[in-house]
This record gives structure tokens, sequence and C-alpha cells, in this order.
């Protein structure tokens, strides 16, 4: 434990494998190269939008699973979320592979949650290794959160683009292997090295179409929280990356960042801003769901920690805390934001 | 450096309903607008183009020797049609997103605010999905609608009534 919400691992997780699959407008962004899968079928094969996110799911888990080079059997546990009613894209994706698992949700940061706690089955002796995979799909999204995708209507400027994506990575107890089938000779092996589990931070935004604003002051709470907690300058990160703030939610927290005394604004980045070319691809406010963070992690975020570019980073995905039910019901969009602490060694 | 002063009063506000009431209003400074003016021109002209085609089809149907009343069922009829088929083929989203209230307002919008929930949910069953779901936008406009026509008409009768109409 450390400081008042913070946990420093005691023997820091490996991650010995990640994957990343995505769909096509993905794959023609700015991060394209670094995607392991990218489908020109937003179906993948499937038969509604639902059954599409499951089976890509599944090809991130197996795609994760392949380039470890262990058996499904070696996998203890797995740890997924999504943002579907009932976590029904993990549920029927990860069916199949019958690795005993658990679902998890807090929207968009599901990724840190799903990481966070695998990474705590390891440190704690419970697990050899374990998978944390969570995924969106920009379709499943629209439908179950705002209209029918033929519905002709003009999107804020403020909104975000769910990201078609599903990332999964492995942590294991031991180094061997820590290397996948993609690291290259020389290159770092990534440890999980702690976590901050955020609060739920409510400014009383009510404005779903402007996400970015709902979770900025989540995102300030858990960095905040992080920095405290291990006493540490924000300089101690190469980079500290939020989930799915987008332009708008990017401005905001690092505005409250520095008037709370941290200034993060040179090392800052957010994976819906990298994850698309807004002005090629009509994007607004950058990119958004559990997808987002998780592929931007599973491909671009560990390069940069294995080929040494980067030491050190704080992975931050941020969540929106909404149901179709509780917007029309009235109440405000809480954001979530959970850290987790990445480095190269 | 107005921003700066909000961000600090968001973050020395005494309770929550200030520290909220402050947020909001900074977070209205720093989020982007759509231009009023340019979606309005855009509304204008694209609203004008669907109606200017209606109107068209309405001449034509007369060419053909239909008298005013049926020629306009048609021309309504060739509009939802030409709606449904370009929001089938995914184009009328982007008709819409450019066009704004220009392509909600006319009929084509409403025909594609029924359209798309019916290709959308036709994956969950003809009952359940098509049948319960197929007016989950349009459903609004059809009941207060109705209830509006149903005000107006007991006005023109009261109003009937006292001889003033």
């Amino acid at each position: 434990m450390m400081g008042t919400q913070s946990i420093a691992f005691r023997n820091p997780p490996w991650i010995i494998s990640a994957a990343s699959v995505v769909g096509q407008k993905e794959g023609e962004g700015p991060l394209g190269s670094y995607f392991d899968v990218i489908s020109e079928d937003p179906m993948f094969g499937g038969t509604s939008w639902e059954d599409a996110e499951s089976r890509m799911m599944k090809l991130a888990v197996e795609q994760a699973i392949n380039k470890s080079g262990l058996s499904k059997e070696k996998i203890r546990y797995l740890v997924g979320g999504d943002l579907l009613g009932q976590l029904i894209a993990t549920f029927f994706g990860v069916e199949a592979l019958s690795i005993p698992m658990f679902g998890v949700y807090g929207a968009c940061s599901t990724m840190g949650e799903s990481l966070g706690f695998a990474s705590v089955l390891v440190d704690g002796g419970y697990a050899d290794t374990a998978l944390a995979v969570t995924s969106s799909h920009f379709a499943g999204a629209e439908k179950q959160f705002r209209f029918p995708l033929a519905y002709g209507n003009q999107r804020p400027l403020a909104a975000t683009w769910t990201v078609t994506g599903s990332g999964a990575l492995i942590v294991s107890r031991t180094r061997a292997g820590a290397k996948d089938s993609e690291t290259k000779s020389g290159e770092h092996d990534v440890r999980v090295i702690g976590m901050t589990p955020g609060r739920i931070v409510d400014y009383g935004v009510k404005d779903s179409m402007n996400m970015g604003a709902c979770m900025a002051p989540a995102a300030c709470d858990t960095i905040a929280a992080n920095l405290r907690d291990f006493g540490v300058k924000p300089d101690y990160y190469d980079k500290i990356i939020t989930g799915d703030l987008g332009y708008v939610g990017q401005e905001i927290v690092i505005a409250l960042l520095k008037e709370k005394g941290y200034d993060i604004k040179d090392r800052h980045l957010d994976c819906g801003i990298l994850i698309y070319d807004r002005e090629v691809q009509d994007t607004h406010s950058g990119g958004s769901g559990c997808g987002c963070s998780a592929v931007t992690l599973a491909g671009y975020l560990l390069r940069q920690l294995r080929t040494g570019k980067w030491k050190r980073i704080l992975f931050v995905p941020t969540g929106a805390l909404l149901s179709p039910v509780s917007f029309n019901e009235g109440n405000p969009v809480p954001g979530i934001a959970h850290a987790v602490m990445l480095e190269a060694v | 450096m107005e921003k700066e002063k909000q961000v600090k009063e968001v973050l020395s506000a005494k309770n929550k309903t200030e520290r909220d009431q402050k947020y909001n209003e900074y977070v209205k400074q720093v989020t982007p607008k759509h231009s009023c003016l340019k979606n309005t021109c855009n509304a204008f002209w694209t609203g004008g183009i669907i109606c200017t085609i209606g109107q068209g089809l309405t001449y034509l149907y007369m060419s053909f020797g239909l008298d005013k009343e049926n020629a306009v069922l048609y021309q309504i009829i060739s509009l939802v049609f030409l709606s449904v088929l370009f929001t089938g083929l995914n184009l009328y989203p982007r008709i819409a997103k450019v066009a704004g209230a220009g392509s909600v307002v006319p009929i084509t919008g409403f025909a594609n605010s029924v359209a798309a929930p019916a290709i959308e949910y036709q994956k969950e069953g003809q009952v359940f999905g098509i049948g319960c779901k197929i007016f989950t936008i349009a459903g609004p406009v059809i009941l207060y609608g109705i209830v509006s026509s149903w005000i107006l008409g007991l006005i023109y009768y009261v109003l009937g009534l006292l001889g003033i109409v």
C-alpha cells in the first residue's frame, strides 16, 4: 500500500504479451502500423454489432496468447470488460476459451481496471499469469448510447468517436518470456510497478456528448493522488497518458492539475488524440471507448517502452459513468480514472 | 487569463453546488461549438433543395394529368421512398451531417428516423426488434403531434361555438 489509495507492487508483474485488433478507421489512423490485426470487415464475420465485438475480443485474446508462446491453459485468470450492457461482448467473446474469468466495468477506464486487477492477482501470488482485455465497437456503442447508425444527425464538436478495437495484455510473475514474438533483441522488458485505483468524481456535468469535460476532473484526481501517494513529481514519468479525454478534456486536465501545483503539459498524451487524425478522419474531439486506451497501450505505448524511447509512463484510462437510463433521468455524468504505472527494464 | 481565473474558482469553491456551477461555466468556455450562422445557412439551402425537389415532383405528376391533391400525395410517397433508399445506402447521415435541421424537418427526416431503427434493430427480431423499436425516434413526434392536433381541434371547436370562426 502506498499513501491513501495506491498500490506499489512487491513483485512487479511482467507484461509478456500484448495484442491489438482494430477496425478499418483505426487502421487508417496515425497509429495504424502498430496494430496486430486491422479488420476491413466491421462485422468481423459476425451477424450483429454485438457479435462483431465479441469476435474481435476473442481474436485479441487469441493473438495475445499466441504471441506469448503459452498454451491457453497456462492463463490462470482472465479479467475483461466492455461497454455493452451486462458485458455481453466480453462474456460471449471469451466463453469458448473457457478461462476462469472476472468481468469488470469502468466504462472507458476498464483497461486500467482490468490490467491493474490482473497485476494484483499476479503480484499477490494468486496467479502465475493473468490476461487483461477490453473492447469497444463504434456501431455497438452508438446503438446502445446514442442513435441507430443510419439516423441522420449532427455530432457536436466536443463529441468523441468510439474506437472499434480490442486490446489484450498478459502479465506474468516470471520475467522469462517477457519478450513476446515481436520483441527484437536488445529491447526492454516492461513491468507493472504500481497502480492507483480511482475514485468517482462528479463535477455536475450533464452533457454526455462532452465526455472529456465529464472525465477530466476524475483524471486530475487520480493523477494527483498517484503523484502524492508515491511522493514524486510529474517528471518521474516520461509520459502521463490519459485514455480518452480528447482535445477538450486535455485542456481541462492540464489546467486543473496546474492549479493543483502539478505541471504535466510537456508530458501529457491522450490515447483519444493519438489514435485518429481529426482533420482527415472527422473525429471531432478524438477517440473514446474501452478499446481506445486498450489498443493504444497494446500497440503504440508498449512499443515506445520496449524500444527504450520512454522509461516510465503513467497510463490513466478515463471512464464516463452513465447509462441511457441515468442520462434520461437527468443525472450528471461522473467520471472515474484508474492509473497504472509501467516501467521499461 | 480568464480561463485560469475560472479554474482557480472551481478548485477554491466552498461547496459542491458552487464548484459544479463554476466548473460548468468553465467547460462552456473551453468547449468548441458549431457556428450557428453556418448551420442555419446550411439548413436553409439543403432544406430548400429538398422542398424544391418536392415541388418539382408535384408539378411533374400534375403534368401527367393528376389533380393537385393526388399529385401532392404521390410527391410525398416519392420523397419518403427516396429518403428510405438513401438511409439504406447510408447516404442520409452524410447529408444530415451538413444539412442539420435542413434534412430533419422535411418529411424525408421523418422517414429517415423510422427507417434507421428498422435497419438497426432488425437483428433483434420482427416483433421485439423492428416491431417494438421502429418508432424509438419518431414515436414522440407522432404522440405529441396527435396530442397537439387534438388540442388545436378543441380550440377550433370552441371558437366555432362562440361564432368566432
